[in-house]
């Protein structure tokens, strides 16, 4: 176990570096930052020196290990548009994020998981159909699209939620939620079912594959004929190994929803890292958009290696090599 | 031709299931608004000569103020919301396939190259097809499209670039069990080229799976490339997809005006929803082993 979580740690240090790579040369291709720093009637000296100051005279190999050597000093660079430190925009701003990720992620299990076991356990039954219907429409479902519908219905028309902002928060150990607040839940809510849509779907999919995969197997039938209940064997025996699949599909759609938190905060006006990065993109604050890449690389590879431990937990069958 | 095929089981389980059948009509449907569309509608949409100021924000035609002219109603340049739905479909729908097929030929030439010939190649192609993999497609895409800049060949390459991958994967699988296989060995005896190995041999018999990817995949590009257009990073407003019109729709919802966004949102859904259900199908029939 201890060589498996060493080596893991080896292979996450080389994706982080293949990422900044990446993300270093695609950005190096995209216009010239010199003009977001200085005004586009500067003379030919003045943007001389800011390429100085900007470092942008130097080789590309030259900039690259400058950008890495800053990055491993702690040094992410500053944001082109607001002057700070562009960590610190995204760290400020990482647990709004968070906060929608997480409920849409709650919604998303607890009404898939029932669904998907009962789709599975009785395949063919007309309500299973109807559930199976469902997720298929709600994969082929544009999520942005399903979000302006909440506000037209909620905010527009009946005016039961707010359509933006985050509302009131509290502040816990220093981060401010907005969780505990009546208000910050009417906030949180629409976004949140918006995102969940499509992880919903296809947690459901998953969960009642695995349900069925799993009904097949010979130990199903032994218990039955062993006299414990239908309901017994389904969540005793069935639910344990039908939701190893669902373990590793939840890692990856933890990844999904960060992704589309991007687009869903941009709907909602909802103050995340999200929007900050959309943003960013417009303004062309290279930055920015570079440290929150990393970011999110970074939170992508823990998330699956803590999954990959996981899974040895619930299946103690599988293990790590 | 025609007639072994009404004879074949896939004819037979395809007229025997629903869902399939309801998938195969919207496919249908929307192939001949691609391939027709502009001779359906009165207005195009995006000439200006044939827009009036004075015709803008009409509602659908059941609505009071209704134009009998402007079916689904029109925006705010007087354009009819049917017509420019029409002319967005075919953006978003010819995308989608040029995507897959763009997609679908590199992911395959690169996925035999590594696994017929393995070693250093297939070590590189496929650590970097692991390495994008552990990233949302969505999230790469939108970086690459904040990299190259809006455009609709922009999107072609931003979507290839995170379509090719599955295609790899699975053809490389499949080649490495092929090329075990006697008649490749038989191949090799002959004197066969390589070239020639993999392109009369192996790919014939790793095409079948990817039929389904293929079908499943265009779906998706769809709602990629809608998210990126909605986000103002996808196609340029000359040439709206259905996703630039529903953010077209969005600035004006708060007006109330819904029409604008809900028509191309539904026109999206139908269109992916009719791909998947064709694709499920698909996926039965052919891994019947998955059932």
């Amino acid at each position: 176990m201890f060589a498996y979580t060493v080596k893991r740690l080896i292979q996450m240090v080389v994706v982080l570096w293949a990422v900044s790579v990446i993300v270093f040369l695609m950005m190096s291709f995209t216009g010239d930052p010199v003009f977001m720093v200085i005004p586009i009637d500067s003379s030919d000296a003045e943007i001389e020196q800011a390429r100085r100051i900007l470092g942008l005279d130097r080789s590309l190999t030259e900039q690259y290990f400058i950008f890495l050597g800053n990055l491993l000093q702690g040094d992410f660079g500053t944001s082109y548009v607001f002057r700070q430190p562009a960590i610190d925009l995204i760290l400020e701003r990482l647990p709004a994020t968070m906060e929608i990720v997480v409920v849409a992620m709650v919604i998303a299990t607890t009404i898939a998981i029932p669904l998907g076991v009962y789709a599975g356990a009785n395949p063919g039954k007309p309500l299973s159909r109807l559930i199976m219907s469902g997720s298929l429409l709600g994969i082929s479902l544009p999520g942005f699209w399903v979000g302006m519908m909440l506000i037209y219905f909620f905010a527009v028309e009946w005016r039961i939620f707010p359509s933006s902002g985050r509302g009131d928060t509290v502040e816990v150990f220093g981060v401010p939620t907005s969780l505990l607040t009546a208000d910050g839940w009417s906030h949180v809510l629409l976004p949140a079912i918006t995102l969940s849509v499509g992880t919903l779907a296809i947690l459901l999919r998953i969960t009642r594959a695995g349900m069925m995969e799993v009904s097949r197997q010979d130990y199903m039938k032994f218990a039955r004929a062993k006299g414990v209940s239908r309901r017994g064997v389904l969540y005793g025996h069935g639910l344990r190994n039908g939701l190893i699949p669902v373990v590793t599909i939840f890692g990856l759609q933890l990844g999904d929803l960060i992704a589309f938190a991007t687009i869903t905060e941009t709907i909602f006006g909802w103050p995340g890292m999200g929007k900050l990065l959309v943003d960013s993109i417009y303004r062309a604050d290279r930055p920015v958009i570079v440290v929150y890449l990393m970011l999110v690389a970074l939170i992508f590879v823990v998330i699956n290696f803590l999954i990959d431990i996981l899974y040895t937990m619930i299946d103690p069958r599988i293990t790590v090599k | 031709m025609m007639q072994a095929f009404l004879a074949s089981q896939f004819f037979f389980n395809w007229r025997r299931n629903l869902s399939a059948i309801i998938g195969s009509v919207i496919i249908a449907i929307f192939i001949v608004i691609v391939a027709f569309g502009p001779l359906m509608v009165a207005q195009d949409p995006y000439d200006l000569t044939q827009l009036n100021l004075l015709d803008s924000y009409k509602p659908p035609v059941w609505l009071p103020g209704g134009d009998p002219r402007y079916l689904l109603g029109t925006d705010g340049q007087g354009r009819d919301v049917l017509a420019s739905i029409i002319y967005g479909t075919r953006v978003s729908a010819l995308i989608g396939i040029a995507a897959m097929l763009c997609s679908c030929l590199i992911g395959t030439s690169l996925g035999l190259l590594a696994g017929f010939y393995g070693g250093r190649l297939d070590a590189i192609i496929m650590r970097i097809a692991d390495l994008q993999l552990s990233f949302p497609s969505m999230l790469i895409a939108l970086f690459l499209m904040s990299a190259v800049g809006t455009g609709v060949d922009k999107v072609l390459i931003a979507l290839t670039a995170v379509g090719w991958v599955v295609y790899a994967r699975t053809v490389r699988g499949s080649t490495l069990g092929e090329i075990e296989k006697e008649y490749v060995q038989a191949a090799r005896v002959a004197g066969l080229t390589n070239a020639k190995i993999i392109r009369r041999h192996v790919l014939p018999n790793v095409l079948t799976p990817l039929i389904v990817i293929a079908t499943v995949q265009v779906g998706t590009f769809i709602l990629i490339e809608a998210s990126l257009s909605f986000l103002g990073v996808g196609v340029p407003i000359t040439q709206p997809s259905l996703g630039l019109l529903i953010k077209n729709g969005f600035d004006v919802l708060f007006s109330g005006l819904w029409w604008t966004s809900v028509f191309p949102g539904l026109m999206i859904m139908a269109m992916v929803f009719g791909i998947n259900l064709f694709g499920d199908f698909l996926r039965d029939e052919l891994n019947p082993r998955l059932k």
